[in-house]
């Protein structure tokens, strides 16, 4: 059996893991650590290294190792836990979701990134553990042994010196006779066998000639490193006294970048057991119900059928036997759908880390509050609302929320609170951003709205200037940091929600905090739709895009040059759109006047759809047309409706572009008006005949 | 070309290979059975706008949505007719399913690597790309149609194309 079947497995667990770990390691209490705690982080550490010890992940198995030893101590005891030192449990993590990923692409994990992150564990194992012991010279520190000695590639040329069996006094000794030969590049080891790498001149003959005053000869091995190799390796040589600690963390921080790219979409979902046991019971009732359908069948076609009220009794019995089916196949069918709904937890779990980074870079103190956790939601919309709903958080965090002064100034607490909820609302989930912050500052933008050139006054509503910050490079941020202020994001947010069929609100009043409210429809798989007639064709339009409809007034109507037609609803003048022009459709009303007009919403323009028959409103499954054809102009998705045959999905935004395309094509035709025949749909290729 | 084109097929099978063979007028194709997922009626089909005539549109093939091609357009026959005969066959190719009409659905054949001869320069309908080979069979010669190739082209526009 190939074991590779499993690093899928494997890479899940491990991820998971680590998700645990970083929950935990958030939640430490650093001054009165829970003990359970630290047990879970250490048991998370070395599951992982279970796995990367099995799979051969040799990386991983290193700092997993490394990182366990350091968990193990603390949770003993032995490591009093600071918040840099919690600082760099997390940094190891992010280091260990790196080597994931790499490993999860096939690839090696960067093998600088490797080093630096053992370098720092070691050296984080070196201070602390030598600090516990009281010892004042760090260099003898025992517990060294702990770590798997690594000596450095290549340290450029030296002398890398094994002590076996030497005592601390003495070794200690030999280490200072040893600095004053050439620089100690790296020392790590045992009282069985400690090894030092010295970057000297110094032939190891003269070494071991010099060490021989100390120890015995035998205690000794001393072997050359080739000084042909350039100092390539960046390896950091190991002080012995404390170091500077922030200098690994900066080093650490541009190998992070680029993991983003790397994490795509997952493809596979963990089920509870209990959804799939649900699922077969009702798999099981549905068989049960075919029998008992068959059964009535076969009573239907027996001899006693002539009687009229066996007749009556049989056709009762199918009556209730495909009620029962119809329920059966309803419950399935949601059951099922319920396999595709993740909890929300697996979106907000990742927030307690960037609330705590980002306020600690801002200054601020921020309490994250997260309610709702167990509303579920349909696995491809909590993937694709992470990133909408992280530039919400780093918005409040750092336009809302004050800094402690401010806000107890104000009268405030100094910590602010932000709180991320989601809850079910019909056939939608509520999401919604909230800060006790300062509010949007009304002058503010609409001063920032005039300035870019949008068209404001001082008499709008408050909602209204709340949306002015979704308009594209709107930024009311005095300067650009790397947090906010760039001005594309609330204008890439909106369009990422209404790309998933949502829509986005802020409510907001000043001093008070902000709230912005997110509504998605529970899944992609399933939408609203109103069924319309053109001709003798059958189309579907998404119900969040209709206003509303209505049979248009000739007096309405108002033709304009060129063909387009607009249309007077109350006070709007509307472009009118007739679908069975844009989609060529045969035998349609074509005459405004008699077609129903439905006006519909896209990307904010509203238009009239002409369309000869409103036919009713239902639930339909979207069903992708790419999977095996392609993209269709004005179409977003196909359906089945109930007699089996394909309807297609209108695209809102899409048709009006289309309409327009199609217009303006005809009219170039007019103007040339070569009476060429339209034969542009048939690739040229096509029309080379094979002569005989 | 087209010996190349023979000369790899019978590297894939050396022996023998089996072909579903239907006819599109007068003519008489194969393809390789394997591609074959089903056959059904023609029924049922959604018009797509704006495509090319010979796709006729999308069906419901159990849940899956499926584009019809008609062959018989494509090759610009004569006559296309639906009727109660009219059948669809459903090829798998590069990971898609796609329905080809065609006049009628006739047998199964096996082939064998001498009976494929290559195609000569003139004499069929469609380009000489698509085409495997001529299958020799006593008095009746097979068309074998290289069908992933010609659904997949371009010129088909069943699939977007590159860096669309």
């Amino acid at each position: 059996m190939d074991i590779s079947e499993f690093y899928d497995t494997f890479f899940e667990e491990a991820e998971e893991l680590l998700g645990d770990m970083e929950a935990h390691l958030l939640d430490l209490n650093v001054d009165d650590p829970d003990v359970e705690q630290l047990n879970a982080i250490f048991r998370a550490a070395h599951s992982i290294k279970g796995g990367a010890g099995t799979f051969g992940f040799e990386a991983l198995l290193r700092t997993t190792h490394l990182l366990e030893n350091l968990l193990d101590h603390a949770r003993r005891g032995r490591i009093a836990l600071r918040r840099d030192i919690v600082d760099t449990f997390l940094e190891a993590k992010d280091m260990l979701n790196d080597q994931l990923d790499a490993y999860r692409q096939g690839t090696e994990p960067d093998p600088e990134a490797l080093e630096r992150i053992c370098e720092t564990l070691r050296k984080m194992a070196l201070e602390e553990l030598g600090e516990e012991t009281g010892d004042d010279a760090p260099v003898t520190a025992v517990p060294v042994a702990t770590a798997e000695p690594e000596p450095p590639a290549l340290p450029g040329g030296g002398v890398r010196v094994a002590l076996l069996g030497v005592d601390e006094k003495d070794r200690q000794l030999l280490i200072e006779e040893l600095g004053q030969l050439g620089e100690i590049v790296f020392q790590s080891g045992d009282a069985d066998r400690f090894e030092v790498t010295l970057n000297t001149s110094v032939s190891a003959t003269d070494i071991e000639a010099v060490m021989c005053f100390i120890a015995e000869p035998e205690q000794l091995d001393i072997q050359a490193v080739a000084a042909s190799e350039p100092a390539a390796a960046p390896t950091e040589p190991v002080v012995p006294a404390p170091a500077a600690p922030d200098a690994a963390p900066e080093k650490a921080a541009p190998a992070a970048k680029p993991k983003a790219a790397a994490s795509g979409e997952s493809s596979s979902i963990r089920v509870p057991v209990t959804k799939v046991d649900q699922i077969i019971n009702l798999v099981g009732e549905l068989i049960i119900t075919q029998s008992m359908l068959n059964q009535v069948a076969e009573g239907g076609q027996g001899k006693h059928s002539t009687d009229s009220s066996g007749q009556d009794n049989g056709s009762a019995a199918l009556v209730t036997g495909l009620n029962l089916l119809q329920r059966n196949a309803r419950d399935l069918q949601e059951a099922v759908m319920s396999i595709r709904m993740v909890p929300m937890d697996y979106v907000f779990s990742r927030f307690p880390r960037l609330v705590r980074d980002l306020a600690a870079k801002l200054g601020k103190e921020v309490e994250l509050v997260t309610e709702g956790k167990s509303t579920e939601l349909d696995k491809s919309l909590t993937e694709r609302i992470i990133d909408p709903l992280t530039h919400l958080v780093r918005n409040s965090l750092d336009h809302g929320i004050e800094t402690p002064a401010i806000r107890q100034a104000a009268g405030k607490s100094g910590t602010g609170t932000l709180t991320l909820s989601a809850q079910h609302q019909g056939g939608n989930i509520l999401i919604e951003v909230s800060d006790d912050g300062a509010g949007l500052d009304r002058a503010k933008i609409l001063a920032k709205a005039r300035a870019n050139g949008l068209s404001v006054s001082d008499s709008m509503s408050d909602d209204d200037v709340w949306q002015l910050v979704f308009a594209p490079g709107f930024s009311t941020a005095e300067q650009v940091s790397d947090v906010s202020g760039r001005g594309v994001g609330m204008d890439v947010v909106k369009r990422n929600i209404q790309t998933m069929g949502g829509h986005v609100e802020i409510l907001s009043r000043p001093g008070e905090g902000t709230v912005t409210r997110i509504v998605l429809p529970l899944t992609l798989a399933i939408l609203d739709g109103m069924s319309i007639k053109v001709g003798a064709e059958v189309f579907i339009v998404p119900v969040s895009a209709v206003i509303e409809s209505l049979q248009p007034r000739r007096e309405d109507l108002y033709p304009m040059a060129g063909g387009d037609v607009l249309l007077k609803v109350r006070e709007d003048y509307l472009p009118v759109v007739a679908v069975h022009h844009a989609l060529d459709v045969d035998d349609a009303v074509t005459e405004p006047p008699r077609c129903i007009a439905v006006i519909v919403q896209g990307e904010g323009r509203r238009y009239a759809l002409m369309v000869d028959e409103l036919v009713g409103q239902q639930q339909v499954v979207v069903k992708n047309l790419e999977t095996n054809y392609r993209k269709v102009p004005g179409i977003s998705a196909a359906t089945i409706l109930g007699d089996g045959s394909v309807a297609l999905i209108l695209d809102i935004v899409d048709m009006h572009r289309l309409s327009q395309s199609k217009k303006e094509r005809q009219r170039e035709q007019h103007n040339v008006a070569t009476r060429r025949r339209p034969e542009a749909l048939i690739p040229p290729a096509l029309i080379k005949e094979v002569e005989h | 070309m087209n010996t190349l084109n023979a000369v790899k097929h019978a590297a894939v099978d050396a022996d023998r290979q089996e072909f579903l063979v239907f006819s599109l007028g007068q003519e008489e194709y194969a393809i390789d059975i394997l591609k074959v997922q089903e056959i059904r009626g023609y029924e049922n089909v959604t018009r797509i706008a704006n495509a090319p005539d010979f796709i006729k549109g999308v069906a419901n093939l159990r849940g899956v949505i499926v584009p019809i091609v008609d062959l018989r357009l494509k090759f610009r026959l004569e006559r296309a007719d639906y009727d109660g005969q009219t059948v669809v066959i459903v090829v798998n190719i590069a990971e898609r399913v796609v329905g080809i009409v065609v006049d009628q659905v006739s047998d199964v054949m096996t082939l064998t690597a001498e009976e494929i001869k290559p195609a000569p320069e003139f004499g069929v309908s469609l380009p000489l790309d698509y085409i495997h080979g001529l299958g020799n069979l006593e008095d009746r010669m097979l068309v074998l149609v290289d069908i992933e190739k010609l659904l997949t082209s371009e010129e088909m526009a069943l699939v977007e194309e590159v860096g669309e």
